[in-house]
């Protein structure tokens, strides 16, 4: 398993393998550059300094190491330049691949899925393998390559040197890769817990109002303290672990640097060492053992990436929805539903629909009603294909809708639906989301038949209002009406209302029909509602219950059959006529 | 809220002096921490030092000398250095979580004390902000910034100050370059902090457009829209792209320049030095100190110029997190309240401020109301309400109504006149006495995490479980609330999100009366249930009402009717005032209003023939 997620961190480096290698010579040039430097110290001040050469030598030196410091500079500069490009291109290709994938997961993945997480799958597990693509990994190179060009060049220098000089690296090297493993496990525990302190705190934020209602000052912030007091002492133990492993480090790494300065120092006494062999050694010795000391930490976050990488194709890994089948869009009209027999279960096994049947023919109003869960909603979400049935079959104009393209499907059955959701931009491109080429005036158009363009012309821009937390915040029955308006813009050959216009008062709602039936016509529609005016207006009248269809008729015919619709039909007219009857002045009690 | 992002030209100090006043409890680490950096930054400069005398004395003596002393004087320092780096690292992580912590904390009790005002102006999201990076980013200012000001500018001064003691006229050529690594630094590090907000900004735009990308899968789908969502989203990537490419490319530029800076200081000294030290008018140790020295200059210089300009960045956080901590809430206890309750009065049948515990009647006298933004809702309004009635506010959106229930709960105060129990202002009685015997049912009401039982003992903390049973039934809620799948004991998910709206109402009314309070405020939701789960809903709340001052901002009309009495709302006044029948038979704004509920015509001629 995990090698297969080094294999995927591998492979998403492809198309920036260029860049990588470039970098990578780029730094090699900058760290041979570097080492130059020390070298050319070390002979300024055995042959010039030391051995008496002319001072306008000591120019040349100067000259000399300001350009390797210069080179290795620019080297550095390039490798820090096609290191971003590349890491940074990574991390876009895999975000865009990101965001495409989601969209074409079929609904079923939604429906388990955690939003917050899949959002923190996108955002943060990319930025870890980014941050790993940039920083550590090269990070890694500088130390390996450090070790490989070092080692062979101090050998050269002088033997024993060396041997001091690696004297106490491995147990730096075994020492913070110990640490690192420990601390992982500290680390998962200040993650969680500031999880769970951020959750208490957006939680007790959009329930204010209600914690303050009820004076639940006291329990809110005992509550928030536990959680923040958590947090505050698991990061800090983690801190804690920190100071002591960079100590400690910072101990051996020194121990390291002082064995070669003293050493060295002795060999230097009885004139087996050069002085300036000496100082690079000095010198090198700072260069190798700062780096290494970082690879504890870089093998933790090679880790991190590896479970980031785990993460994402967790993602990738889902098949996206299908869309095989007919590509044939064809007619504008007719629009004929026929379901036959249709069962279906929603994913955990819960039964939602079965063994419905019925028809609409085309241009025709199917209201649907039931009780809240009876299944109506999926059965509108089937109809547009946003889920696969098992049992039965629907069909479109004669031809079985699990043949079509969903993309086809859903272009000649529009549904608006419950809960209708907007996007954070202005209200005309909200309502575009209808259809894309549609011309300003046709927008306006479309909101005027679904009498929402005064509301829109009320805000102070106009369509060019922002929804959301930068913008409007607009009421339910906006919503539904803008929600609408995309619907009437999509212009579909079947028109599915999910509940769209339940927050809308009546005389509002009747005005919508109207202005609907004397723009485009009769089409086939297909209604969910609950105001009986609603569903008395409707060609015929569909009964859901508990996913099964109770009674199927026109309003006169259930009304007088005295089943479940009749009941809720003399339920509301009863009231209403009660109503009627306070209505007519004088006849009051009161009066 | 933009321009407040914007970083300021200079620092202003009394900003970060008030956040400073949070690491008082914590001085002692704060003491520890700043002579820790002194001595971090002295054994650093120390360390050059032992290497120029090993090798004055190796030139000097050759073999002839003890190198005891020094392997004693490195070990020391080693031994010191580790040590300190543990201690700063233990201190300045100390104050920084704790730091963080407190002022989460403070702010968090202010945000149950501000009113609803303070929250009708900032959005969720904007507080979360403040309550978390903004608090972590401060504290880490006050812990790390300040140690990497104390190291970095007493590194400075020690380095320069060995160097003079050592040789002053090598000291002035090395000092050369630090007023352009000064220069670069302070330009550079603003620059890079500046684009590093560039890029915060527009990740947060690619998390939120993830966020809506799934949110709105649905709506994606239905209208086709994923291609052309793909290139928008391509777009803002685009720009994250370029952002962090922006900020890694000043990185980038800015490190080679510094390092290629100190390495020119260090050719300069081997240049002048060495020729001094042909001379014999300086040591090769020294030498090889003042070229080690050169090259380190730039440590402290770029960490005290990020400080520099993390203090700038900040400022803009640490004003608005101090906003939110300072804010004095506009409604709490007097004065006089604050002294009376701490006199703590048991007396039977009286609340602890001293006056009684139950109230007869309630009376809005001349009452006005105006929202910060300076629009008027209310003027002079006034209105009688007597314990155990039950009363209905009516009339369009906008009216006042909920104003009007809000003044009644006190989540806002009038600003003009008086509201009285008993003719005593309660501003006068203490604000934990008039939340004890309220409950408010807000529209589209909050559940919290956890199961249906615990939603509705919030109500009541200490309620058992046969009295949240109790609670339950009495609103007609105890039936629905089992059909759930695990009864009283379901998950209701975040915000309640696992139950439906009715569900959702059924609960929360339930949870206000478990407390069974005096007053009991609705704002009612108009929300698409059938007829039946509508009827059971009215059945719930009549017998909520009772025995009990019930004010309901009502939209359903069944609620609306068995009211004792309603008020038609219009503009802030009173318009119309009655029973329903008295309303609708006096054929105004009241008949008005709902003949617009009623079925039309059309619809009538197919009554069911009994």
């Amino acid at each position: 398993m995990a090698k297969e997620r080094y294999k995927s961190l591998w492979d998403l480096t492809r198309d920036q393998r260029g860049r990588y290698s470039a970098s990578i010579a780029a730094l090699l040039i900058a760290i041979g550059m570097s080492l130059l430097v020390p070298l050319a110290t070390r002979s300024a001040i055995d042959e010039i300094v030391l051995g008496g050469a002319s001072p306008w030598w000591l120019l040349i030196a100067g000259a000399v190491i300001v350009l390797f410091s210069l080179s290795s500079a620019l080297c550095m500069y390039a490798k820090g330049r096609w290191v971003a490009e590349a890491s940074h291109g990574v991390a876009k290709q895999a975000r865009e691949r990101l965001f495409d994938h989601l969209q074409h997961l079929p609904c079923t993945y939604f429906d388990r899925a955690d939003t917050g997480d899949l959002v923190q799958r996108c955002t943060s597990d990319v930025d870890t393998l980014r941050i790993f693509l940039t920083t550590q990994l090269v990070q890694i190179g500088r130390a390996v390559l450090m070790l490989v060009i070092l080692v062979p060049l101090l050998a050269f220098l002088d033997l024993r040197m060396t041997a001091l000089s690696l004297a106490v690296i491995p147990f730096i090297i075994v020492f913070s890769t110990w640490f690192f493993r420990r601390v992982k496990t500290l680390f998962a525990k200040a993650d969680a817990s500031e999880g769970a302190m951020t959750s208490v705190l957006q939680e007790n934020l959009t329930g204010i109002r209600v914690a303050r209602a009820f004076g639940r000052q006291g329990f809110e912030i005992a509550r928030f303290g536990e959680h923040a007091a958590a947090y505050r002492d698991d990061s800090f133990a983690v801190s804690r672990l920190k100071a002591r492993y960079w100590g400690l480090s910072d101990l051996l790494c020194m121990t390291q640097v002082g064995v070669v300065l003293l050493g060295g120092a002795a060999w230097v006494f009885d004139g087996s060492l050069t002085v300036g062999t000496y100082f690079a050694f000095v010198s090198y010795i700072n260069m190798l053992v700062w780096p290494i000391r970082q690879l504890g930490q870089i093998l933790t976050e090679l880790g991190k990436a590896v479970v980031a990488m785990g993460r994402i194709e967790e993602i990738l890994e889902v098949s996206r929805e299908s869309n095989d089948g007919d590509p044939i869009v064809a007619p504008k009209q007719p629009g004929r539903i026929a379901v036959r027999n249709l069962s279906f279960a929603h994913a955990d096994g819960t039964r939602a629909l079965t063994d419905v049947s019925f028809c609409v023919e085309p241009a025709e109003t199917l209201a649907i009603v039931g009780p809240p869960g009876a299944g109506k909603s999926t059965l509108m979400h089937l109809l547009v294909r946003l889920y696969d049935f098992t049992e039965g079959a629907i069909e479109l104009d004669g031809r079985d809708l699990s043949r079509i393209e969903r993309t086809a499907v859903r272009s000649r059955i529009c549904a608006a639906l419950q809960d209708p959701f907007l996007f954070s931009r202005t209200v005309g491109e909200n309502v575009k989301i209808g259809r894309d080429d549609a011309s300003a005036t046709e927008v306006v158009d479309a909101a005027e038949t679904a009498c929402v363009h005064d509301s829109i012309e009320s805000f102070e821009q106009g369509y060019d209002t922002m929804v959301g937390e930068r913008g409007v915040t607009l009421s339910g029955g906006q919503r539904q009406r803008i929600s609408l308006s995309r619907a009437i813009l999509a212009d579909p050959d079947v028109l599915i209302l999910d509940d769209t216009l339940s927050a809308v008062d009546s005389k509002t709602e009747g005005r919508i029909r109207s202005a609907m039936s004397a723009r485009h016509g009769r089409r086939t529609t297909l209604i969910i509602a609950h105001r009986l005016s609603t569903l008395a207006h409707a060609d015929r009248i569909l009964v859901l219950t508990e996913g099964r269809v109770r009674e199927h008729g026109t309003h006169a015919e259930l009304v007088n059959r005295g089943g479940p619709y009749a009941r809720l039909w003399k339920l509301q007219s009863t009231f209403e006529s009660e109503l009627a009857a306070d209505m007519v002045p004088g006849r009051g009690e009161g009066s | 809220m933009n321009r407040m992002d914007d970083s300021r030209a200079s620092v202003d100090w009394s900003a970060w002096k008030r956040i400073l006043r949070f690491a008082r409890p914590h001085r002692r680490d704060l003491i520890v921490l700043v002579l820790t950096g002194i001595a971090t930054a002295v054994c650093d400069t120390l360390f050059p030092l032992i290497t120029r005398s090993l090798i004055d004395h190796i030139e000097q003596f050759g073999a002839q000398f003890d190198l005891r002393p020094f392997v004693a004087g490195y070990a020391a320092l080693t031994l010191a250095l580790a040590a300190e780096v543990w201690v700063f690292i233990h201190c300045a992580e100390r104050i920084a979580k704790h730091v963080s912590h407190d002022i989460r904390q403070a702010g968090f009790a202010r945000l149950q004390e501000l009113s609803f005002s303070y929250f009708d102006r900032r959005p969720v999201g904007w507080l979360m902000a403040r309550m978390t990076s903004d608090c972590d980013r401060l504290a880490d200012i006050v812990g790390w910034g300040s140690f990497d000001m104390v190291w970095g500018s007493s590194s400075l001064v020690a380095i320069t100050a060995v160097m003079f003691m050592l040789n002053w006229r090598l000291a002035c050529v090395v000092l050369l370059v630090v007023p352009p690594l000064m220069i670069i630094s302070r330009r550079f590090q603003r620059r890079i902090l500046l684009s590093a907000r560039e890029v915060r900004k527009t990740n947060s735009m690619v998390t939120a457009a993830y966020n809506e990308s799934v949110m709105g899968v649905r709506t994606t789908k239905a209208f086709g829209r994923e291609e052309e969502n793909l290139n928008r989203f391509m777009e803002q990537s685009d720009r994250l792209y370029g952002a962090s490419v922006r900020n890694a490319l000043q990185s980038a530029v800015y490190l080679p320049l510094v390092m290629t800076l100190g390495s020119i200081g260090a050719a300069m000294a081997l240049m002048y030095g060495g020729v001094q030290v042909m001379d014999g008018a300086l040591s090769l140790g020294t030498l090889l100190a003042f070229m080690t020295y050169a090259r380190h200059f730039f440590d402290p210089v770029q960490e005290v110029a990020t400080v520099l300009a993390e203090l700038q960045m900040a400022q803009a956080s640490a004003e608005r997190v101090l906003g939110l901590v300072e804010t004095i809430p506009e409604i709490r206890d007097s004065e006089d309240v604050r002294e009376r309750l701490s006199k703590g009065w048991i007396e039977q049948g009286m609340a602890e401020d001293g006056y009684p515990l139950c109230f007869e009647r309630i009376e809005f006298r001349g009452v006005g109301f105006k929202y910060e933004d300076g629009q008027r809702v209310l003027s002079d309004f006034n209105l009688g309400l007597r314990a155990g009635e039950t009363v209905a506010l009516v009339g369009a959106t906008g009216a006042g109504k909920t104003t009007i229930a809000g003044i009644l709960s006190r989540f806002y105060e009038p600003t003009d006149g008086q509201v009285l129990f008993d003719d005593v202002d309660y501003r006068s009685r203490s604000l934990a006495w008039l939340e004890s015997i309220t409950s408010v049912v807000l529209q589209a009401p909050h559940l919290f995490r956890g199961t249906v039982r615990e939603n509705i003992r919030y109500g009541r903390l200490e309620a058992s479980d046969e009295e949240v049973e109790k609670a339950a039934l009495l609103v007609a809620a105890h039936d629905a609330i089992l059909s759930l799948e695990h009864g009283y004991d379901t998950d209701v998910g975040e915000g309640g999100g696992r139950l439906s709206s009715g569900q959702r109402q059924l609960v929360s009314l339930a949870r206000a009366v478990i407390r069974d309070p005096q007053i009991l405020v609705l704002d009612e939701a108009t929300s698409s249930v059938d007829a039946e789960t509508e009827q059971r809903i009215q059945r719930g709340l009549e017998s909520a009402f009772r025995g009990r001052l019930s004010v309901i901002i009502a939209h359903r009309l069944t609620t609306v009717r068995s009211a004792d009495r309603i008020l038609v709302i219009d503009a802030g006044r009173i318009v119309e005032q009655g029973t329903h029948q008295e309303l609708m038979a006096l054929g105004g704004r009241y008949h008005q209003l709902y003949s617009g509920q009623r079925v039309d015509e059309r619809v009538r001629r197919w009554e069911p023939r009994e």
